[in-house]
């Protein structure tokens, strides 16, 4: 190793050879690039201009998809900085698969208790004033391989996958509802796509007076198909199962629809035997990306700890880090912007002595909400509960530097 | 807000900037959706049953379509799998999900209102031809279902009027959400 410079991924990446199997499995980088460096790139002109980029060669960050039309993908939050997610690595969700839908075919109609039964195709929606928002979208069901049956050997793209940020684009379903003129007495909507499962949820109609968008854009760019091409609804810090992909029809209606997702599926069995329902908003959550498995830290001494902090209710205010196993905790630094029902990147120096040590964040929010311990979250809903999994996480490091997960903080 | 810097420009006159315009209370954009495009997508039934079509169909019926159009996913008995699990009324007493992660989730079980089977049957099932079976199919294997759940009688006759009235036994045991952020955990 040289006195020079060196970024933590060189760093981690070199100390694979030197340290054994744990950073090897390491999925973002890759072993064997399909484009070699030369030895001196000032030596040899480069590659041309291209129509399309292309990352390095030597970066090969992957979701991991179950490989069904009906399962998810897992983000590699591992892989990620900052707090935009890029869109080929959002996470997945889908219920019957991808459709594939023609742009110049789409279209969305608002009906039901409206003024105006109306219908809206893809270059109308563009027509409207646009706004662009950084927002998380959360899969309900995220983190649930940290509440159960846990293992040692999960990854923070395994534990927490199914979170992503990105820079939405569209119109608010204010616009549109004012549009269609929303009949006196509306209450809800019911959000349906057009993929094969038709997706539906009911919606509060209060949400599309807040913060609720028809997004058509993605970081700059269409949306990808997997995350709702050419348009979906995005509500702004709800599971992500009501931010309804490929949305082709918006009913409004005095009440809600008690379509399957939000009856049989989407509801929280609780500890006094009853179930929660309609409980959209995702609570203030954070997971520390850095280090944690498959990492292995090379040697003691200054390291970066840092992660993702995120609450459906607004702003996160504070996230505190523990290296003592939840003993003693001090407030991390907060990377601007810290926005609104958007991932927050967090930074905590840590001066590792080399001994065994369990490191943890807890994010608070703007309401002042506390991310709960395991145990208090289990205590409030029971071990059976299904979804909204926001308790603390927390990674062990080994004297070898080997790094684990921890379902208690 | 108009242009008046263009507008009034005559000599000697201070221009005045030409701020945003201000959104007008609609756009006019959009075409007026007709009968029948709502119509044709239209399909959602709610609780009450609002949006159920005319047809019927008996446990009888639908044990036959079961077998052709279901079994391979949901198991012989709706209790085999792989795809979810269709019948269990266990545990009968104490609704106890959120106490026990072993328990698995039915219509018999779990699902709080009788109408939502034929809402998603008929918009999402089967997985390889959603949206194939037409409303005598949909009523006679959501009657199937319910009777294989011991919520009607094999004799029964599931249609528009009796379906709605059909009282699951989980109705009673859902909440609305009471998270409200702040110091509480819930």
């Amino acid at each position: 190793m040289t006195d020079a410079p060196i970024s933590r991924r060189a760093l981690v990446a070199g100390a694979a050879g030197a340290l054994g199997a744990h950073t090897l499995r390491r999925a973002g980088l890759a072993q064997a690039p399909a484009l070699a460096a030369p030895p001196d790139p000032t030596k040899v002109p480069g590659q041309p201009t291209s129509a399309l980029g292309q990352r390095s060669t030597f970066e090969r960050p992957r979701r991991i998809p179950s490989g069904s039309g009906q399962g998810v993908s897992l983000s590699p939050l591992q892989d990620l900085c900052g707090i935009v997610t890029p869109a080929d690595l959002h996470f997945e969700r889908h219920h019957a698969g991808v459709p594939t839908i023609d742009p110049h075919r789409y279209k969305l109609l608002v009906h039901g208790m409206v003024e105006r039964p109306v219908v809206f195709d893809l270059e109308t929606l563009k027509r409207f004033p646009a706004v662009s928002r950084l927002h998380f979208i959360e899969c309900a069901g995220n983190g649930s391989a940290g509440y159960r049956e846990t293992r040692p050997d999960l990854s923070p793209q395994l534990v927490d996958g199914l979170t992503s940020t990105s820079e939405w684009t569209g119109v608010p379903l204010a616009t549109l509802f004012r549009e269609a003129g929303v009949k006196p007495g509306a209450k809800w909507f019911l959000a349906e796509g057009e993929d094969a499962a038709v997706m539906t949820r009911s919606i509060p109609i209060e949400k599309a007076w807040d913060d609720a968008l028809i997004a058509y854009g993605q970081n700059g760019e269409a949306l990808r198909p997997e995350q709702g091409y050419p348009a979906r609804l995005l509500l702004p810090g709800w599971e992500g199962n009501a931010n309804v992909k490929w949305l082709r029809r918006i009913e409004v209606a005095d009440r809600p629809f008690m379509t399957r997702e939000e009856t049989s599926k989407y509801t929280d069995p609780l500890a006094d035997c009853t179930a929660r329902m309609f409980s959209f908003v995702m609570d203030a959550k954070s997971i520390i990306t850095f280090p944690a498995y498959p990492v292995t830290l090379p040697e003691k001494g200054w390291w970066e700890i840092t992660g993702i902090a995120w609450s459906g209710r607004g702003r996160i205010t504070r996230v505190d880090v523990s290296t003592d196993g939840g003993r003693r905790w001090a407030p991390a630094e907060l990377e601007q912007p810290v926005l609104a029902k958007c991932h927050t990147r967090f930074r905590h120096l840590w001066n590792w002595d080399g001994t065994e040590a369990t490191f943890s964040s807890r994010a608070v929010d703007q309401t002042g909400y506390v991310q709960p311990t395991l145990e208090q979250l289990r205590k409030a809903r029971g071990l059976g509960t299904h979804y909204h999994f926001n308790h603390i996480r927390a990674w062990r490091v080994r004297r070898d530097g080997a790094v684990s997960f921890e379902p208690e903080g | 807000m108009v242009v008046l810097g263009l507008l009034g420009g005559g000599c000697g006159r201070r221009e005045t900037e030409a701020g945003p315009a201000r959104a007008p209370a609609t756009f006019g954009l959009g075409r007026p959706a007709t009968a029948d495009e709502i119509k044709a997508w239209d399909i959602d039934v709610m609780a009450d049953g609002t949006g159920l079509p005319p047809g019927s169909g008996s446990p009888v019926q639908g044990a036959v379509l079961y077998e052709r159009k279901c079994a391979a996913c949901h198991g012989k008995t709706g209790t085999e799998g792989p795809a979810d699990r269709l019948v269990a009324r266990e545990p009968r007493q104490g609704f106890p999900f959120g106490r026990d992660p072993t328990l698995v989730k039915t219509i018999g079980n779990y699902w709080p209102y009788a109408t939502t089977l034929y809402d998603y049957i008929n918009r999402a099932m089967p997985l390889n031809a959603p949206g194939s079976l037409a409303p005598d199919e949909v009523y006679s294997l959501v009657a199937f279902l319910l009777w294989r759940n011991d919520i009607i009688a094999s004799t029964a006759v599931v249609n528009a009027q009796t379906l709605p009235r059909v009282l699951m036994p989980a109705h009673d045991r859902f909440v609305l959400d009471n998270r409200r952020g702040g110091p509480e955990i819930r």
